[in-house]
């Protein structure tokens, strides 16, 4: 019997379950059954391989939560006994390791459930805020979906909506966005860095061009706090949405940083009792604020090493491929990217069959909120790309505990799956024999 | 470095990697044994006797760390009864011995 030994990294292939067995005496039949049982909980499992989905948690972090969850359960906001005072302490340590992270205030970070929150928060209270002065908003078309169907209900209650576009490399055109800004927008929402293709906006200029024409700049930065350096004095940020699970933190908590000079004004979405500045009233999560902010002081410690790593990792994974296979395409600019998402095109393979070949890879097309549907990525569309390659994209995500082993074993399954899938395909076929696919006239059945 | 404090320091870079061999989830038991190894080499150089200390403070924390999450992963062992109605935990008993001999895996 081979016993769940996870030292080497085939170990961690995915493995059916074991054969129907010959008939035995009664006892040893339970005694398989209850086997079967165990063998089927112990199933090895596929490499992870989709760190912009969502990430493991940090042992540290676990540690940190842990003590709330169990022995310190105090509501934070109870201002008369010990179980309070000492909650809200540990909230407000939290907090201070997230704004320390960013370069902001304590005071400037609000607690909520996570980024789409945040977003929501962001986007629609700033534009209903200021809705009698103001009634435009700009954002891009390739921000998250949170974002463009925020953007989408502030439509539909009357304000006019620019979703810029982006040129083919994924980033914003800096002279069309200073072009689209009337004097009646509110606010500028731009993703720092994609969650599909992992390009990096130039924040900084967009910053500038935001502060000379009084316009409030919210950014989504989910997958770039703790990835890269984030500074909102420098990146002239007023409201940045931060999620907990991207950044090895628990799933179900994030932040919402708001500016306080010059003050940033927000309807609160959520109504209650007044806490977090007015903005987000609920009890705030103490085990999870707590989660947060170790991850976010751990992520600060770990960002160059992590960074160095992941670099590493991502070149190596590219090179394997590139070198192996042709007709392999980066979507998203080369340079301005972080590199930990690596969004490749194979063409003349459908991405679903190559998914469903790398079964022993957890792997995705397309972001996780968009994989129900059966339409290529808008991402994709967005930045140009033809729909049979929109198609067979697939994104590999890595972090900050990839090895090189799993990279070693994803680029090898992968070129011998793509090969084998090209072969099959007649496509392939026609290519090889110099028929150029675009010169093809379809026939209709 | 003074020499107790080095045996000091290569004890508990040996005591870090012992429990860090000891995760059952692949990623976690690669990345301490990474960590814990490059972040030794990386401080090797140091003479500092304060920031030496307060290194080693450090690594005593993460050792008791390492511990704790190394038995709060092994949680998710579950215990199951076999057919002669004996509780056994997983991973602890060699369970497999009784099938060792019988099974044609």
């Amino acid at each position: 019997l081979i016993k769940k030994n996870n030292t080497c990294v085939c170990a961690n292939l995915f493995r059916s379950k074991p054969s129907q067995r010959h008939q035995a005496s009664p006892d040893l039949n339970k005694i398989k059954l209850i086997k079967r049982h165990e063998l089927e909980i112990d199933e090895l499992r596929p490499l992870y391989m989709d760190f912009q989905a969502t990430t493991p948690m940090d042992p540290r972090v676990l540690d940190a939560m842990l003590p709330y969850q169990v022995n310190y359960y105090g509501n934070p906001h109870s201002k008369t006994h010990a179980f309070g005072w000492e909650s809200e302490s540990a909230m407000e340590t939290a907090r201070r390791q997230v704004a320390d992270l960013i370069g902001a205030d304590p005071r400037e970070i609000i607690f909520t459930s996570g980024a789409t929150e945040s977003n929501n928060m962001a986007i629609k209270g700033v534009a209903r805020f200021y809705k009698t002065k103001k009634r435009h908003v700009i954002t891009t078309q390739t921000e998250h979906k949170c974002v463009l169907d925020s953007c989408r209900i502030l439509a539909s209650e009357g304000f006019s909506i620019t979703y810029l576009p982006v040129q083919a490399n994924g980033i914003v055109d800096l002279e069309l966005l200073e072009a689209s800004i009337r004097p009646d927008t509110s606010l500028l929402s731009v993703m720092t860095i994609n969650n599909e293709i992992g390009v990096k906006q130039p924040m900084k200029e967009i910053g500038q061009i935001c502060r000379s024409k009084g316009v409030f700049l919210h950014t989504d930065a989910a997958q770039a706090v703790g990835k890269i350096p984030i500074n909102v004095t420098d990146m002239k940020v007023d409201l940045m949405s931060i999620s907990g699970h991207k950044i090895y933190g628990p799933k179900g908590v994030g932040a919402l940083y708001v500016r306080r000079r010059p003050r940033v004004r927000l309807e609160p979405l959520q109504s209650g009792g007044g806490q977090e500045r007015g903005l987000r009233s609920g009890t705030v999560p103490t085990p999870l604020a707590v989660g947060l902010g170790a991850a976010c002081s751990i992520a600060q410690q770990e960002m160059e090493y992590d960074h160095q790593r992941v670099s590493m990792l991502a070149n190596r994974l590219v090179q394997k491929i590139t070198s192996e296979l042709p007709d392999v395409i980066m979507n998203g600019d080369a340079e301005q990217r972080y590199a930990g998402c690596v969004n490749l095109s194979f063409a003349y393979v459908e991405g679903e069959s190559l998914l469903m070949a790398l079964k022993d890879v957890a792997l995705s097309s397309g972001s996780a909120c968009t994989s129900a549907s059966l339409e290529p990525s808008y991402v994709l569309r967005a930045i140009g790309t033809d729909e049979d390659l929109a198609h067979s994209s697939i994104r590999f995500g890595i972090g900050r505990f990839t090895t090189e082993a799993e990279v070693d074993y994803t680029a090898e399954k992968c070129i011998t799956q793509v090969s084998r899938l090209r072969e099959m395909s007649p496509l392939w076929e026609m290519v090889q024999e110099g028929i150029d696919l675009k010169s093809i006239k379809w026939t209709q059945h | 470095m003074a020499a107790a404090v080095r045996s000091q320091v290569i004890s508990l870079y040996r005591m870090m990697l012992t429990e860090s061999k000891k995760f059952p989830s692949y990623n976690y038991r690669t990345y301490a044994l990474r960590r814990v190894r490059d972040a030794f080499r990386a401080n090797g150089a140091l003479e500092d006797p304060r920031a030496v200390e307060r290194l080693v403070v450090e690594g005593q924390q993460t050792l008791a760390l390492i511990k704790r999450q190394v038995r709060h992963t092994h949680l998710n062992d579950l215990i199951w009864v076999t057919g002669d109605g004996r509780q056994r935990e997983m991973g602890r008993i060699n369970k497999y011995n009784y099938f060792a001999k019988n099974d044609d895996d």
